[in-house]
C-alpha cells in the first residue's frame, strides 16, 4: 500500500509550530514520550511503547557450532521486522533503506559495542555454543522506531533467561527449567540510543520525533550511550550540516536521557522480578491495558406508525388536485405548431430573429387544422417577456434547479450561489442551459 | 422504527479504516496531476479522481488552481468494490455548497470513523463546547479527516488535542478539560 502522502498543509503547520517551539502533542523540544514496558509470559519477551511506537522483542537461544574463526565465543543474532500493521507505507518483503538503516544501527548498538559478553555463551570451545537470537518487531510506527527498538532490544536481552549448562569432561547436561533454574545473560552495560530531529538547517532540534514530525524533518542525528555516559555509537542521517557545539549539545541531552531511562528500564526488570518471585501474575494480559470506547447515545425519536396508511390516504384525499395543465397547440407558421412551453433553444438564442421554436409536432397538423384559428395570445405574450429577461424556469425539471455559469464572476474567491436569473443581454455571456428531452 | 415484523435497523460500527461511499463528504489530499484529472488520495484502497472541472465555475479556459499536496473537500460521485472513486466538488445543482480547495493554513489530522460521525450529528455537545472556548474553523471529513484552524498555532494545537481526545473521554471529562481551558 501506499503511504499516506502528506499535505502541504500540514507542513507548512508543524514547521510554523516547530519555529514557536509548539509540538503537536504538547511536549517540551527536549521531552520524551512516554515509554511504557511491559514483559510477557516468557523470559526474553517484552513490549516497549513510546507514545504510540510499539516495538515487541522477543530473545531465544540456541545450541550451536561456533563460528571457525572464533570458537570460544558465542553468536548473536539481531533482526528487525517493519510489520505491515505498523503503516500503510510498509509492505512485506521488501527491503527498503529504512529497514537496512534501522538494521544496521541495532547491530552496531548492541553487538559492537560489546555488551553482552559473548565469551560467557561459549559451551564447549570450538563445539558447542550459544546462539542468541533477537527478533524486533515493529507493530504500530507513530516516530522514532530506533529509540523504541533499542530500549526493547536490550530490555528484552535483561530479561532473558538461558537454560543452564554443566559440562563434565565431554559430557555437557542441557537442564530444563523445571530441573534447575534458567540463567541470565552476562550483561556489561545498557546502551540505549537518542534520536534528535534537525529542522531549518539545524536551527531548532527536537528530541524523540514523532511520525509527523520525521516526515518534515531535514535529518536526524542518532546517539547510542550507556548510562556511564560512554558513547557507543553515533550516527547522522539526511544530509544535514552540524556544528560541533550541536553535536556536543546533543551528546549531553543524551546523558541526560538515558541515564532517566535506564532507571526505569530497571525498575521495571525488578516489578517484573518480584511478581513472578511472589507468583503472582504476570504477562501480556495483565499490563497492557484495555481501552475502551466511550458509548455515545443519539437521542432516538420514536415514530409511532400504526396509522401511517389512514394519514396518507387523509392527506392525499384533502390535497388539491394537480392543476391541469392546458394543451392547447399553438399554431406559428403553417406546419409548425407547438403544445405547452417548450424548452429554448439556445443556439443564437440572443437574437430575436431566430425564434423558431425547437419542438415540432408530427401528428398534431390534424388538430391544428382544427383549432388553427385559436392563438393564446397569453401564451406567446409571457413567451416573448421570459425570453428576453430571465431563462425558463421549468416546474417539472428532473434537477432542482437549473444554474447559469457565468464565467465572468469566477475570480471573487468566496464561493457566492451563482443566480439562476442572469441578464443575457449581451451576447459576450456565455449561457449553458439543460436541454431536457420530453417523453414523445 | 421498530414494527412487530419487518423492523429496520442501521448499525454502525467503530473502524478507523475508511471505504469510499457514493455520497460521502471527504478530504482528499491531491497526489498528482494527470492531465485533466486530479489524483486524490482519500484513504481508500485506491486513489480517487476528480476532474478539473468538477468545481463551480470552472471551465476549460478557468482551471481551479490546485498543486500537489493541497487539500480538496469534495463528496464522491462514484464509489463502488468494481471501480476507482471519483470526486466532485459541486452538487447535482452545480454550486459547490461549501466544497472545493481547502486554505493554506489550518492542520489536518485522523481520527476514527466513530467519531467522525458523533461529531456530525446534529446538536453535537463537543463542537459547541468547543466554539465556546475561542473561534475556528472545522472541517470534517467522512474519511476519519479533520481540517481545523484558529487564530494562531497554540489554539489551534489545543482543538485539535481535544478532538483526538475525545474518542475515549466520557462527557464529564472533557467538561472539565474545557473548563481548565477556559480558566487559563
Amino acid at each position: 500500500m501506499k503511504a499516506t502522502p502528506l499535505s502541504n498543509c500540514e507542513r507548512r503547520f508543524i514547521l510554523r509550530a516547530v519555529e514557536e517551539r509548539k509540538r503537536l502533542d504538547g511536549r517540551q523540544c527536549y521531552d520524551y514520550r512516554n515509554v511504557r514496558i511491559s514483559f510477557g509470559a516468557d523470559y526474553g519477551c517484552c513490549i516497549v511503547e513510546l507514545g504510540k511506537t510499539r516495538v515487541l522483542a522477543q530473545v531465544s537461544c540456541e545450541l550451536v557450532p561456533p563460528k571457525p574463526n572464533r570458537p570460544t565465543e558465542g553468536i548473536l543474532f539481531f533482526n528487525l521486522e517493519l510489520s505491515p500493521m505498523a503503516a500503510p507505507g510498509f509492505e512485506p518483503g521488501r527491503q527498503t533503506d529504512l529497514l537496512v538503516k534501522l538494521n544496521r544501527l541495532i547491530e552496531r548498538c548492541l553487538r559492537n559495542s560489546k555488551c553482552i559478553d559473548t565469551e560467557s555463551l561459549c559451551v564447549v570451545a570450538g563445539e558447542k555454543v550459544w546462539q542468541i537470537r533477537l527478533d524486533l518487531h515493529l507493530l504500530n510506527h507513530d516516530g522514532n522506531i530506533i529509540d523504541a527498538a533499542s530500549i526493547a532490544g536490550i530490555v528484552a536481552l535483561c530479561h532473558f533467561r538461558r537454560p543452564d549448562v554443566s559440562v563434565q569432561g565431554e559430557e555437557v547436561t542441557v537442564y530444563t527449567p523445571e530441573e534447575r533454574d534458567p540463567v541470565p545473560l552476562s550483561i556489561h552495560h545498557m546502551p540505549i540510543c537518542v534520536s534528535f530531529a534537525f529542522f531549518q538547517q539545524g536551527t531548532y532540534l527536537l528530541v524523540d520525533p514523532s511520525e509527523r514530525e520525521e516526515r518534515v524533518m531535514d535529518g536526524v542525528l542518532v546517539i547510542a550511550m550507556n548510562k556511564h555516559r560512554e558513547i557507543c555509537t553515533m550516527q547522522s542521517s539526511g544530509g544535514i550540516m552540524l556544528i560541533k557545539d550541536q553535536v556536543l549539545r546533543c551528546s549531553k541531552i543524551t546523558a541526560v536521557k538515558v541515564a532517566e531511562i535506564t532507571e526505569l528500564i530497571q525498575k521495571a526488570l525488578e516489578n517484573d522480578q518480584k511478581v513472578r518471585k511472589e507468583g503472582g501474575k504476570f504477562g501480556f494480559a495483565e499490563s497492557i491495558p484495555n481501552q475502551k470506547i466511550t458509548a455515545f447515545k443519539m437521542e432516538s425519536a420514536a415514530v409511532d406508525t400504526n396509522d401511517v396508511e389512514e394519514q396518507a390516504e387523509e392527506i392525499i384525499t384533502k390535497a388539491d388536485p394537480p392543476s391541469e395543465v392546458s394543451a392547447k397547440p399553438i399554431l406559428h407558421t403553417p406546419g409548425t405548431a407547438q403544445i405547452g412551453e417548450g424548452i429554448e433553444n439556445s443556439w443564437g438564442d440572443l437574437e430575436e430573429s431566430d425564434k423558431e421554436e425547437a419542438v415540432e409536432e408530427e401528428d398534431e397538423s390534424e388538430v391544428t387544422a382544427l383549432e388553427c384559428q385559436k392563438m393564446e395570445t397569453e401564451d406567446t405574450s409571457t413567451m416573448k417577456e421570459t425570453k428576453k429577461d430571465e431563462p425558463i424556469v421549468l416546474s417539472d425539471s428532473e434537477e432542482e434547479e437549473v444554474v447559469i455559469l457565468e464565467p465572468q464572476e469566477l475570480p471573487k474567491k468566496t464561493r457566492a450561489q451563482t443566480n439562476s436569473k442572469q441578464e443575457n443581454t449581451s451576447k459576450k455571456a456565455f449561457n449553458k442551459r439543460r436541454k431536457k428531452k420530453r417523453a414523445a | 422504527a421498530a414494527g412487530a415484523a419487518g423492523g429496520a435497523y442501521w448499525v454502525d460500527s467503530q473502524q478507523k479504516r475508511y471505504v469510499p461511499v457514493k455520497g460521502d463528504h471527504v478530504i482528499g489530499i491531491v497526489t498528482a496531476k494527470a492531465g485533466d484529472v486530479f489524483k486524490l488520495d482519500v484513504g481508500g484502497s485506491e486513489q480517487a479522481s476528480l476532474s478539473y472541472l468538477a468545481f463551480e465555475g470552472a471551465t476549460k479556459r478557468n482551471r481551479p488552481n490546485v498543486q500537489v499536496g493541497d487539500l480538496i473537500y469534495g463528496q464522491f460521485l462514484v464509489a463502488n468494490k468494481d471501480m476507482e472513486p471519483e470526486m466532485v466538488c459541486i452538487d447535482s445543482s452545480g454550486r459547490s455548497s461549501g466544497m472545493g480547495i481547502i486554505g493554506q493554513d489550518g492542520f489536518l489530522f485522523k481520527v476514527s470513523l466513530g467519531l467522525i460521525r458523533k461529531l456530525l450529528a446534529p446538536k453535537c455537545e463537543i463542537i459547541q463546547e468547543l466554539s465556546q472556548l475561542y473561534p475556528f474553523e472545522l472541517v470534517l471529513g467522512m474519511n476519519g479527516r479533520i481540517w481545523v484552524k484558529a487564530k494562531t498555532v497554540q489554539q489551534t494545537l489545543i482543538i485539535v488535542n481535544i478532538l483526538e481526545a475525545c474518542e475515549y473521554m466520557t462527557a464529564e471529562q472533557r467538561k472539565q478539560a474545557l473548563a481548565k481551558l477556559s480558566g487559563n
